[in-house]
Formats: structure tokens, C-alpha cells, sequence
């Protein structure tokens, strides 16, 4: 048996009471609980009160309207993977992340705001100790980058890369009122506090644009077909024209603390058709610019190699789409 | 700090003192009573503590009590009805699909779901339904044959 450890927790019906309770210092959010509780349980964060948003009312919808589309925070994952008003490729990513009972309570805010992940840090407390603690928890040291002094641990969620290859937005809310901003710059590049929010902030909802210029695919690489965290995540978002390709962006994870957005693709792609030789390409100069660490359970080597395979799938996946259409944001 | 918890276990209201962070399967296991619920891994990953909430399944270890107050809760013990077995739990029983039994009744509870929604399932739709639940027994095959040997007999 794993206990949490004890501390308070209240169940806020509004987004004002729960934003009154997450002001109190180290108190933390928990929506679905399938990361935040696990973590507790391996002594992982010491959150002084829980804030649940089981009870709270609202934020569960998806909605459409001639624009966007708005996901609120609490959107389950089985809901995104069952909805048909979203991209295919963001439902599709919903549908592959961990196992049918996590998919049934984890939510889109949550999988979000997933901590980064390594191969030194979720593990047990005793496993922990007997190495040395290190940069993420309690320790000064980091054992994937001896020399580093800031965390690398993985950003390992499922739908970053999709949301920011399609350039969503999240809204958050504050005792100040509602900011947005871009799902890119929800990520700090620091592994040990990976979430560029403020404590007392709360994620209430995902915007993502319509562009029915853009198509949109993802690829995960694992052992097994589920429950597992990616070893790597690849998305690509293409917008077309006339067959030809407008914009190129290709975005993935597990290489560093956040999601990788691949430069210098624009002057190889734009301009042409996504034929092999683009799709060669594009795969090649993905391969140059991430550099997986062992920051995972699994051969570096390998996870490099499989780079260019998976941007060339993900990039098949949406050819077709591109060459006859010119586009589709596989909204129904 | 404990707080009183109502909870609806297989139909019966359920009225305990709790402490805040307690999970559900500890509840339901050492308070309750209910230890057909198992406790594998306590994180996340087996599915041996998989019970139904309002009929969908989910990781007990997983989910604070007090967050599933007044929702319907549905263990193992609340498949059997009237001293009867579920079909679902006849299948297993006859066709080999359990040996050590640790991960039958999460098993058990994921198929009833599955075949709430979809009376006539395929190998690979029961296998999706079952990916979040481990077995180290049996290599699987005959619990998705146990699966669709349950789907074809009239639901009870």
C-alpha cells in the first residue's frame, strides 16, 4: 500500500472558490489525479492542500463556432478521443494516452500540465536515496547531464506536440481575471518546475483555431500499445494550398522538459509539394535538430534513429490530405 | 484530518469517517470490507483495482473517496446478483480465463462495461476495452475468449 501523504483537500464548485483555495501557499491542483496522485505516493511534491475539481461545475464541454474550438480543462481524455468536432489527429493522440480507466478521469488540462518525467526521479523513495537525489527532487545534482544544473527531465504528455504544431491556446484564469496564451509558452524548459503558471492560476479551457488550410497527424513510439508514456511523441501540422505547402511545422516530446518545435523547416518545405523528396527532407532535418537524452528507460540511440521514421509517417498520413484538398482540419 | 464520507457502494449508501487523501480502494478493501477490489501496483499501471463509477471504469488507487460522494459505485462483489453469477464471471469460470485470480475481477469489471456498450464486440474491441488490465497468468487469449463467449448469451 501507498498512502498519500495527509493533507487537506476541498472539492470548490466555482472557478472563484477554487481559485480562493489554490491562493493558500503550496496548495496544488487535482483534476483527474492519474499523474499528480502517483507522484504523491512515490513522495513526489509535498502540496500543503489539495484542491479537487471533482465537483466543480463547468468546464466540460467542447464547443465550436465558426473560428475555434473550445475544450474546457476538465474535457476528459476518453471525451476528446470520442469527440467528433475535434481534429482527428488531437483525438486520435487523446486515444493512445495510458489505459481506457486513466483516458475515463484524466483530462485535457491535466494532460497539459503532465510533469516532466525521468528515469532517475519516478521511481521509489529508497531507489531515489540510494543514487543521490537530484535536480527535480530534493538533490542538487542531475544524473542524465552530470555538469547540468537545469533539470531535463522529459515532457512526456501526449497532446503538447499535437495542440502546438496547431498553434492552440489556453486560458487561465487568476484572482486578476483571464489571460491567454499560446500552449507553446505553457513550458518553462526547466524540468524541475516544467509549468510556466503561476500558483494561483487554474487552466480553465484549450482553444484550438479552425483551419481548414491545415492537416494534422501523430505518431507515438512505446514498448507496449498501451499504458505506457511515449518514449517519443511527433506531431506535424501542414498547411496547404493548391497542393502546395504553405507552412511545414513539425513539434515533438520526451527529447527535453518541453515540447521540441523543429526550426528551418519553412525554407525546405514551403513553396513545394509534400512529395518524397519533401518528406526526405523534412525527416532529415528533424533527425539533425533533436537530440533524445537518457532521460528514459530506453536506447538513446534507438529513439534518435526512430525520428525520421516517425515524422516520415506522420507526414504520410496527411499527404494525401494536402495533395487533393489542400487541406482538412479533420473536423467533422 | 477525517471527514465523514457517504459513499454508494453496489447500491448500498455507505456512511464512514475517512481520512482526506484516502484512496478508494482502501476504503472499499479495509474499511468496507470489499477486498475483491486488488491492490497491484497502487499507481496506476495493473488495473487490478478497477471498479465502475457511474458505470464507466476507473483505478480506485487512483481516485480520492470523497471525490466519488454520490456517485454510483460498482465493485466485484456487486456483479453476482441474487446468489447468481454475472455471465461474464460463468465464462471466465468455465473457460480458463483465470488462474491466480488477482486480476480477474478488474477483468471482470472492464468487459461489463465494455459489453454495456456494445453487446456484440470484436477480439480486437474487447482487447482495447481490457488494454488498461494486466494479467500474468494467461497470456490473454482466453479471457477475450471468455469475453465473447459472455457477449453471445442474453444479458440477466
Amino acid at each position: 500500500m501507498l498512502p498519500l501523504p495527509s493533507c487537506a483537500v476541498s472539492f470548490p464548485e466555482t472557478i472563484e472558490q477554487a481559485l480562493e483555495l489554490l491562493s493558500r501557499p503550496g496548495a496544488r491542483v487535482v483534476a483527474g489525479g492519474t499523474d499528480l496522485l502517483p507522484n504523491l505516493k512515490r513522495g513526489l511534491g509535498r502540496p500543503s492542500a489539495l484542491v479537487s475539481l471533482a465537483r466543480l461545475s463547468g468546464l466540460d464541454a467542447v464547443a465550436r463556432d465558426e473560428h475555434e474550438l473550445r475544450v474546457g480543462a476538465r474535457v476528459t481524455l476518453a471525451e476528446l478521443a470520442r469527440s467528433s468536432l475535434l481534429p482527428a489527429s488531437v483525438r486520435y493522440a487523446a486515444s493512445l494516452i495510458a489505459s481506457p480507466q486513466i483516458r475515463n478521469v484524466a483530462t485535457i488540462g491535466g494532460n497539459l500540465l503532465l510533469d516532466t518525467r525521468c528515469v532517475y526521479v519516478n521511481q521509489s523513495p529508497l531507489w531515489r536515496e540510494g543514487l543521490g537525489h537530484c535536480l527535480k527532487a530534493d538533490g542538487t545534482e542531475c544524473h542524465v547531464v552530470p555538469t547540468g544544473k537545469r533539470c531535463v527531465a522529459a515532457a512526456s504528455a501526449d497532446l503538447p506536440p499535437i495542440l502546438v504544431a496547431l498553434g492552440a491556446s489556453v486560458r487561465v484564469a487568476s484572482k486578476d481575471g483571464v489571460r491567454t496564451i499560446p500552449v507553446e509558452r505553457l513550458f518553462s524548459n526547466d524540468g524541475a518546475a516544467p509549468i510556466a503558471l503561476g500558483p494561483a492560476e487554474l487552466l480553465v479551457e484549450v482553444v484550438i483555431p479552425r483551419a481548414p488550410g491545415t492537416s494534422s497527424a501523430y505518431r507515438k513510439l512505446r514498448v507496449r500499445k498501451a499504458i505506457d508514456f511515449p518514449l517519443l511523441g511527433v506531431a506535424v501540422a501542414v498547411d496547404a494550398e493548391g497542393g502546395l505547402v504553405r507552412a511545414l511545422r513539425v513539434v515533438a516530446s520526451c527529447i527535453g522538459a518541453t515540447p521540441r518545435k523543429v526550426s528551418g523547416l519553412d525554407s525546405i518545405a514551403v513553396g513545394k509539394p509534400l512529395d518524397d523528396a519533401t518528406i526526405e527532407a523534412v525527416a532529415e532535418r528533424c533527425h539533425g535538430a533533436l537530440h533524445p537524452q537518457t532521460n528514459i528507460a530506453a536506447d538513446v540511440g534507438w529513439r534518435r534513429a526512430m525520428i525520421p521514421l516517425l515524422v516520415t509517417e506522420a507526414l504520410h498520413d496527411v499527404r494525401d490530405a494536402v495533395r487533393t484538398r489542400g487541406g482538412d482540419d479533420g473536423t467533422a | 484530518m477525517q471527514r465523514l464520507c457517504t459513499l454508494n457502494v453496489n447500491g448500498e449508501t455507505r456512511t464512514l469517517a475517512i481520512e482526506e487523501t484516502d484512496t478508494l480502494v482502501d476504503v472499499l478493501r479495509d474499511r468496507l470490507g470489499l477486498t475483491g477490489t486488488k491492490v497491484g501496483c497502487d499507481e496506476g499501471d495493473c488495473g487490478a483495482c478497477t471498479v465502475l463509477i457511474d458505470g464507466r471504469p476507473v483505478l480506485s488507487c487512483l481516485t480520492l473517496a470523497l471525490s466519488v460522494e454520490g456517485r454510483a459505485i460498482e465493485t466485484i462483489e456487486g456483479v453476482a446478483r441474487d446468489g447468481r453469477l454475472h455471465p461474464l464471471q460463468e465464462a471466465f469460470d468455465a473457460h480458463g480465463a483465470a488462474q491466480c485470480g488477482f486480476c480477474t475481477p478488474g477483468m471482470i469489471l472492464s468487459a461489463k462495461a465494455l459489453l454495456e456498450e456494445n453487446q456484440d464486440p470484436t477480439a480486437d474491441e474487447i482487447r482495447h476495452a481490457l488494454s488498461g488490465n494486466l494479467c500474468r497468468c494467461t497470456g490473454y487469449g482466453r479471457i477475450v475468449e471468455a469475453v465473447q463467449i459472455a457477449a453471445k448469451r442474453p444479458a440477466r
